[in-house]
């Protein structure tokens, strides 16, 4: 059996008095995609941060690839590929130069370092900007450059720190098109990933996810096990007129959240409840002179699951 | 790795040949300062440090130097008995002045035909020119006291020549050029600009654009980061060493008396101190513009204090004190002393072991400060 990628104990890192990580465990196994969602602020560029030793912790340890972040550093460092959040290339040199200063420092020869970099920029489409300026490249292509510079000494785990924030939907799908097949190109003792994300549609195709909220991780499990937590409880209301609609939900009393989608309601109900709610709730708004068109319990979306995660509430919205 | 290293300071020269701004920066500006200083103006001068050779030894040569005190001018602070000695005081720049008082000075005088000679240290040429006014100042008031007073024993007129000729004589710089002394002090200027206001915002910028993050998770030492940085800027500064002096030879024609290898060894040193200072900088500022702001911070005292302009035996004690920790003040006394009066290292050697000091201190605070990390 392959030992884990990643393994973090109790992981803290105090700012003054913010508690930016407050007590992460992290397990990671090889081949795995794992994604790391929370709202800003919840702490997740710090937790990549001190994955990679950029900072240290203030309690905890870690190992990466069976090195201790904190004493082997540098052979740590040697098996990780990070992309930082924000554009960490040299926007002064060419695609190729800031591949090649990168591939260099981190040890590929002379002989080396050209091959790996021509294959690694056909890899993720920057074949042939390889002369333009990285300061002359789009956001996606920005993305990729970093991507490629993560890549090209051949990291077992990948650290992305909001890689698509900002991105357009058709490059969002090229760079998970590339990760995937990553993981997949050496299964088993394969590449992993950790990757933040501030969308669910992203989050919904990691092998597992983690919801980070104030420094911890509250949850964490596959994107359908968290999405089960909140089973039976999301309803979906389609009818007119929409404020009506919304403002009859809100003074039910077992409703916990309503959100629009567009032209529909997602309506959160307490737990058992979701029947007498939509009986309630159809005659509420006849009476009250709207028109219901579809009222019914729907499979909730990770969407459901992170909007309950967040609310600061004294009593938890979901029991774990 | 020296491979390593090599990729980082290519990487850095690619940079600085993309940056129109940076370059012309570095090879217009010593052109501009030493135009505008080959050309400068003059200071006024006191305490200009003396040594006399007094072989009369009698009353009237006691209040020739007494003369000479009270004008404050002149602080004579060592009493001489040879050539041998003023001359190696002179160039060890322990003294910019010499009196020299003839045996026979007494008798001379009473026969109204006393000859001194002064012998000034023209390196300084403001110092120098204000120096050779003073002392025949100071030699044409005390003969005519000495006139007055033979015609008041007497009770008759003497003769109409004065007793006494204050004959001087200026070395290194007979002509007293300011360009002499300024194109040596641009030279530290434009080293000490260079290498710490470059070298600070070099490294802070890697931390401002955020490449520091990806340069953190890269096997690179903090070392090798720092030497990368660093090293290009410190060929610069001597490529601009070079161009100074062969403007300022050809140019403005100062002499180039020293051994040159000299000359770029104790450069380097100074360079060290310099980088230290940037480096120093660096570990403090967050963005360019903050260790622009601190470097300059420390710009204002080096060109003030370290007698770049005024001279330093002319400032109040505490100033002195304090342009005792200002590395170019050591630098220009070794500068001004290679190309102008070409002594050998073993007359610089109090400035050589303060500038040793001074890099080894400010390297070590700013390398204990710097850290490959982001907190």
């Amino acid at each position: 059996m392959m030992d884990n990628f990643v393994q973090a104990s109790n992981l803290k890192k105090y700012f003054g008095k913010t508690h930016a990580v407050d007590g992460v465990n992290l397990l990671i196994p090889p081949g795995e995609i794992y994604g790391l969602v929370g709202a800003d602020g919840a702490g997740k560029t710090t937790t990549m941060r001190l994955l990679v030793g950029a900072l240290l912790p203030d309690m905890g340890e870690i190992s990466i690839c069976g090195y201790n972040v904190r004493k082997q550093t540098e052979q740590a460092r040697s098996t990780i590929g990070y992309l930082s959040q924000r554009f960490s290339m040299y926007e002064d040199l060419t695609v190729l130069e800031n591949i090649r200063f990168f591939a260099e420092v981190r040890g590929l020869s002379p002989t080396e370092w050209l091959p790996r970099s021509m294959e690694i920029l056909e890899f993720v489409g920057l074949g042939k900007f390889k002369d333009r300026r990285a300061g002359q490249l789009s956001g996606g292509m920005k993305q990729k450059l970093g991507l490629a510079s993560a890549l090209v000494t051949r990291p077992r785990l990948l650290l992305l720190d909001e890689p698509t924030t900002g991105v357009d939907p058709v490059t969002r799908q090229d760079f998970w098109q590339l990760v995937i097949k990553l993981v997949g190109v050496r299964e088993g003792d394969g590449v992993s990933v950790i990757i933040s994300t501030p969308y669910m549609d992203e989050a919904s195709r990691c092998h597992r996810v983690g919801f980070m909220k104030n420094g911890k991780i509250i949850a964490e499990d596959t994107p359908s096990a968290l999405r089960s937590l909140l089973n039976g409880r999301v309803l979906e209301l389609r009818g007119s007129p929409l404020n009506l609609l919304r403002h009859v939900a809100h003074e039910d009393v077992d409703v916990e959240d309503v959100q629009a989608f567009g032209d529909r309601l997602h309506i959160r109900v307490r737990d058992d409840q979701a029947q007498r709610v939509i009986r309630r709730l159809q005659t509420e708004i006849a009476s009250a002179g709207g028109h219901v068109d579809e009222l019914r319990v729907v499979p909730p979306a990770l969407e459901d699951v992170f909007i309950a995660l967040s609310e600061d509430k004294a009593q938890p919205v979901i029991s774990l | 790795m020296r491979s390593r290293l090599f990729s980082i300071i290519r990487k850095e020269f690619i940079q600085i040949l993309r940056d129109p701004r940076t370059l012309v920066l570095i090879i217009l500006m010593p052109i501009m300062q030493l135009f505008l200083l080959g050309y400068a103006a003059t200071t006024d001068v006191k305490n200009i440090s003396m040594g006399v050779w007094d072989q009369s030894q009698s009353t009237q040569s006691r209040s020739l130097l007494d003369a000479f005190r009270v004008a404050n001018y002149f602080s004579i602070d060592y009493a001489i008995s040879s050539a041998d000695e003023y001359t190696a005081l002179i160039e060890s720049g322990k003294i910019r002045a010499v009196l020299v008082i003839p045996p026979d000075y007494d008798v001379r005088l009473l026969e109204g035909k006393a000859q001194v000679s002064l012998i000034l240290d023209g390196s300084d040429a403001t110092v120098g020119g204000t120096a050779l006014s003073v002392a025949k100042l100071i030699g044409q008031s005390y003969a005519t006291k000495v006139l007055t007073e033979q015609a008041a024993l007497t009770g008759r007129p003497s003769s109409f020549t004065p007793p006494l000729d204050v004959r001087t004589q200026v070395w290194y710089n007979p002509d007293l050029i300011a360009a002499y002394f300024n194109v040596p002090g641009v030279i530290g200027m434009i080293l000490y600009f260079i290498t710490a206001l470059l070298t600070a915002s070099a490294i802070v910028r890697e931390r401002e654009r955020g490449t520091i993050e990806q340069l953190i998770v890269t096997p690179i030492r903090s070392w090798e980061l720092v030497v990368g940085k660093i090293l290009p800027y410190a060929i610069l500064a001597f490529i601009d060493t070079l161009e100074i002096l062969v403007i300022g030879h050809w140019w403005f024609k100062v002499p180039v008396r020293g051994d040159l290898g000299l000359v770029f060894a104790l450069s380097g040193l100074f360079v060290i101190s310099s980088l230290g200072i940037g480096l120093f900088a660096s570990t403090i500022a967050n963005t360019q513009q903050e260790a622009f702001i601190t470097v300059m911070v420390t710009m204002l005292p080096t060109i003030f204090l370290s007698g770049f302009f005024f001279p330093i035996a002319a400032m109040p004690k505490f100033l002195q004190y304090v342009s005792a920790i200002i590395p170019l003040r050591y630098y220009l006394v070794i500068i001004r002393s290679l190309l102008l009066k070409g002594v050998g290292a073993a007359a610089l050697q109090n400035e050589i072991i303060a500038l040793t000091i001074f890099a080894v201190v400010i390297m070590g605070a700013a390398a204990l400060r710097f850290k490959k990390r982001l907190d």
